[in-house]
């Protein structure tokens, strides 16, 4: 076993170690955090498999934008924070799926590819953004056009409209009508805008 | 390099990616589970890309070019995905996706 193939092995372990921990952590920012260290992990997969700009583009894009995007979303919806239970009743039949697709995928892994070698030369960026200028150039103007419509379309989704359904963070109106009242009937003669001498005359 | 490693790595970050969607209540949980399914499918490409590149070559650096392309289509989809989250929780007041259930019958 060869140096890079140790350095595969380690990204191997600590990412798989850190996905297994996102799906099974019963905190959501927690499991939020492990996200990190799993995409930091398949960034150093790309590094040692010779892709360097997909690797810092994906520093970049995951564990920089995307992971905030998610704890920002966790805040917003108000996850409760803290130790609960996330999983369903499927949780039996999900371990039975994902263990059974992984040894379905690894018994396909090893009996096609076997031992076959990687060439690990490091793709120069100057190539990939040449060939990405001129030979994909039509895809990327597309994918630019896609991550257009994807954003206004978050927007549009996200933006707050008018007489839309309750909000679910607003409190019964009870209490705010009675601390509104409560200055009114307990003196006559206070005057508006001195409302807490009025209160205190009137106190029994 | 091996090509076992990789790919090995891939199926893992797969399969755990499956069952976070099928086994977590939080949509937003479950918004990370299919990120660590697009981060298997990327590794995928990245390590085809190197084991084509042994054999016959790969001039258009077709592998590394289909991931970029696949990391920005996972950006705009959690977007997408995290706006769709939010309109939930705003009209129903729940991020459960089992709760999420008005078209079901």
């Amino acid at each position: 076993m060869s140096v890079p193939d140790l350095f595969m092995l380690g990204a191997l372990v600590l990412g798989g170690a850190a996905a297994l921990l996102v799906v099974t952590a019963r905190n959501v920012v927690h499991a939020a955090l492990y996200l990190v260290v799993a995409l930091v992990a398949v960034a150093a997969a790309f590094l040692w498999m010779g892709a360097e700009f997909l690797a810092w583009a994906q520093v970049l894009v995951y564990v920089g934008a995307v992971v905030v995007l998610i704890l920002f979303g966790l805040m917003l919806t108000r996850a409760p924070i803290g130790p609960m239970a996330q999983h369903n009743e499927n949780r039996k039949f999900a371990v039975a799926v994902s263990v059974g697709l992984f040894a379905l995928l690894m018994t396909l892994i090893v009996t096609t590819v076997g031992d076959a070698t990687l060439d690990v030369t490091p793709v120069r960026v100057a190539d990939l953004g040449e060939v990405l200028y001129v030979q994909w150039a039509f895809p990327f103007m597309v994918l630019g056009f896609l991550l257009t419509v994807a954003l206004i379309g978050a927007l549009v989704l996200a933006r707050r409209e008018e007489g839309e359904g309750p909000l679910p963070d607003e409190g019964p109106d009870d209490a705010r009508d009675e601390r509104e009242r409560a200055p009114a009937s307990s003196d006559v003669t206070s005057a508006p805008g001195s409302g807490d001498a009025g209160q205190q005359i009137g106190a029994p | 390099m091996q090509a076992v490693f990789p790919l090995t790595f891939a199926a893992l970050l797969f399969s755990a990616g499956v069952y976070g969607v099928l086994s977590r209540r939080n949509a937003v949980l479950v918004l990370m589970s299919v990120e660590l399914m697009l981060a298997a499918v990327t590794v995928n490409l990245v390590a085809f890309h190197g084991l084509v590149t042994t054999d016959v070559g790969d001039p258009l650096l077709s592998g590394q070019a289909f991931a970029l392309f696949v990391m920005a289509v996972g950006a705009a989809e959690v977007g997408v995905g995290l706006a769709i989250v939010l309109l939930l929780y705003r009209n129903r007041a729940t991020v459960n996706v089992d709760d999420a259930d008005l078209m079901k019958y």
